[in-house]
């Protein structure tokens, strides 16, 4: 019964993120109205066969706006996850296997970022770096290093004093080929839910620092500059917020569905 | 004769300094190790057996703790020389097999994998080489088709193969010396005596000198040479099996013997009655 339930997340995971990929990409492929062109005779048009989606109070194709800004939402959320990730398990094996000076150093160092709201932190780096989708990648990324070297450290710690890390030391093993070849596929089991959850944070992430108009610039679109430039129009148009925001919702709920399906 | 040993401890101190005061867990521990001999440590929990196992093989960290004495293995004291040279002759001269054979081995990896481990480690060999050796390893361990055990996970194993696979891994460089912590502990009886054979088997065809540590006094008995008795981090006493098993000298050999289980043919005979009677 159990196993029915995470096979059927599963299922549904994989399906709506299969579903939103190809919705992308075939919108990418597919003849649509360049994301940017305003027309004006277009203004607030509502959802039809030529414009499915409707159209904004620029008069653009919201449809291909939408595919437009999943694809930039999607390719920050997977660099803020591969920035984190990356430097999350370098600096979570190195503590977590050596422990002593360096592990008190630099996980002092972790806690004092993993203090402040990952949002917050973005926030003073786009001030340092500036706005624009390059920096909000950095800026993510180095917000979400705190988190996945937390749980590398932990899975670290538990797997340097086994029996097997012992057999690989008395075969001759060096350090690092114990930390990369031992001890890391151990944790790939607790980093894969970790990744996926990182995925969902990063998205719900990007899309506030849209909203809050620090994400990416316009004319270019984003899911979460679309919902708060659509916020004034919520009842003129309805589908204008709607449609970014199932968007959202689709993406954050397939990686969601999916990494619990691979929970215990 | 002296040029026959291979190892020798001497003085083997060790000292724990992880907390504020410093523990003596082994004392003035002396063994020397001839080739082709066997060697049995027993004694019971903490008296300090695996602790003396660890420092021979290595193993202990060298931060937390304070070893004073020698190990010497081909002219070369093990205790003070550099980590890169130690780890030449970790898995190479010198291997260990574990009491538990399930956490001994690496969930995620194949058994292939594991066995074939020292091989990239030590050796320049292709790839066809290295899976000959490991074919030919497992074979030696006895294990039932080896090719399609290779291809397994350990939890697939059952404890008896999972402790082949552990001999075959720390066999695999023909090793001068191993040393065996406790290897049956956990295992039942009968695969006990079929790993102890092996054991045995490997020893005469090899030459490889093993230290075995245990805490069953008849199995040391069965396998052994000579032996050493610990108690509270010392060495009570030590000579040949048979020597220490019929006359021991110190009051502790003389409960440890008495402790050794035997068969009562009266308790027997009063079972089977009961039996009957029900």
């Amino acid at each position: 019964m159990k196993t029915n339930k995470k096979n059927f997340n599963f299922i549904l995971g994989i399906g709506i993120i299969i579903f939103m990929v190809l919705f992308v990409f075939l919108g990418r492929i597919l003849p649509l109205r360049d994301a940017n062109a305003i027309d004006a005779t277009l203004k607030f048009a509502p959802p039809s066969l030529k414009h499915p989606f409707g159209c904004d109070n620029f008069g653009r194709e919201i449809l291909s706006r939408v595919i437009q800004g999943s694809f930039s939402t999607f390719c920050i959320a997977l660099g803020t996850v591969f920035i984190g990730t990356f430097f999350g398990i370098i600096i979570g094996a190195l503590t977590g296997y050596f422990g002593g000076l360096v592990d008190e150093i630099l996980m002092r160092i972790n806690d004092a970022i993993f203090a402040f709201p990952s949002i917050l932190l973005a926030l003073l780096f786009i001030s340092l770096l500036g706005p624009g989708t390059y920096q909000v990648v950095i800026a993510l990324g180095i917000a979400f290093i705190p988190s996945f070297a937390r749980i590398v450290r932990g899975e670290f710690l538990k797997n340097r004093n086994m029996d097997y890390v012992k057999c690989a030391k008395l075969l001759g093993a060096s350090d690092l080929r114990i930390m990369v070849i031992h001890i890391l596929p151990n944790t790939l089991k607790v980093l894969l839910n970790s990744v996926l959850i990182g995925f969902n944070n990063a998205v719900l992430a990007e899309a506030s620092m849209s909203f809050l108009g620090i994400g990416v610039q316009p004319p270019d679109p984003s899911l979460g500059r679309m919902l708060s430039e659509a916020q004034g129009f919520l009842f003129k148009a309805p589908n204008y917020a709607l449609f970014p925001g199932l968007a959202i919702i689709l993406m954050v709920l397939g990686f969601g569905l999916l990494s619990d399906s691979f929970e215990k | 004769m002296e040029n026959d040993v291979l190892l020798e401890v001497t003085d083997l101190n060790i000292e724990f300094h992880d907390h504020i005061i410093p523990e003596t867990v082994v004392f003035d521990f002396d063994l020397t190790l001839k080739q082709g001999e066997i060697v049995g440590l027993v004694g019971e929990s903490g008296s300090g057996k695996s602790m003396s196992a660890l420092a021979i093989a290595g193993l202990l960290s060298r931060k937390d703790m304070k070893k004073r004495g020698r190990i010497f293995y081909d002219g070369k004291d093990l205790l003070t020389i550099s980590r890169n040279e130690l780890r030449s002759i970790q898995g190479n001269d010198i291997s260990m097999i574990f009491q538990e054979p399930l956490t001994s081995l690496n969930p995620v990896k194949r058994i292939y994998d594991q066995v074939e481990e020292p091989l990239r480690i030590h050796t320049d060999l292709s790839k066809e080489q290295r899976y000959e050796k490991v074919l030919k390893i497992l074979t030696e361990v006895e294990l039932d088709d080896p090719e399609h055990v290779m291809r397994q996970y350990p939890h697939e194993l059952s404890g008896g193969m999972r402790q082949r696979v552990m001999i075959a891994t720390a066999m695999i460089m023909e090793p001068k010396i191993l040393i065996a912590d406790e290897p049956t502990t956990a295992l039942d009886v009968t695969i006990q005596s079929q790993i102890v054979k092996l054991l045995k088997k490997l020893n005469a065809r090899k030459k490889t000198s093993i230290l075995f540590i245990s805490h069953d006094l008849s199995l040391v008995r069965t396998l052994c040479e000579r032996v050493l008795v610990m108690k509270d981090g010392y060495i009570v006493e030590s000579g040949p099996v048979e020597r220490v098993f019929t006359n021991p000298t110190e009051e502790y050999t003389k409960k440890l013997i008495a402790a050794i289980p035997k068969i009562d043919p009266e308790l027997i005979y009063h079972n089977e009655r009961d039996t009957d009677s029900k």
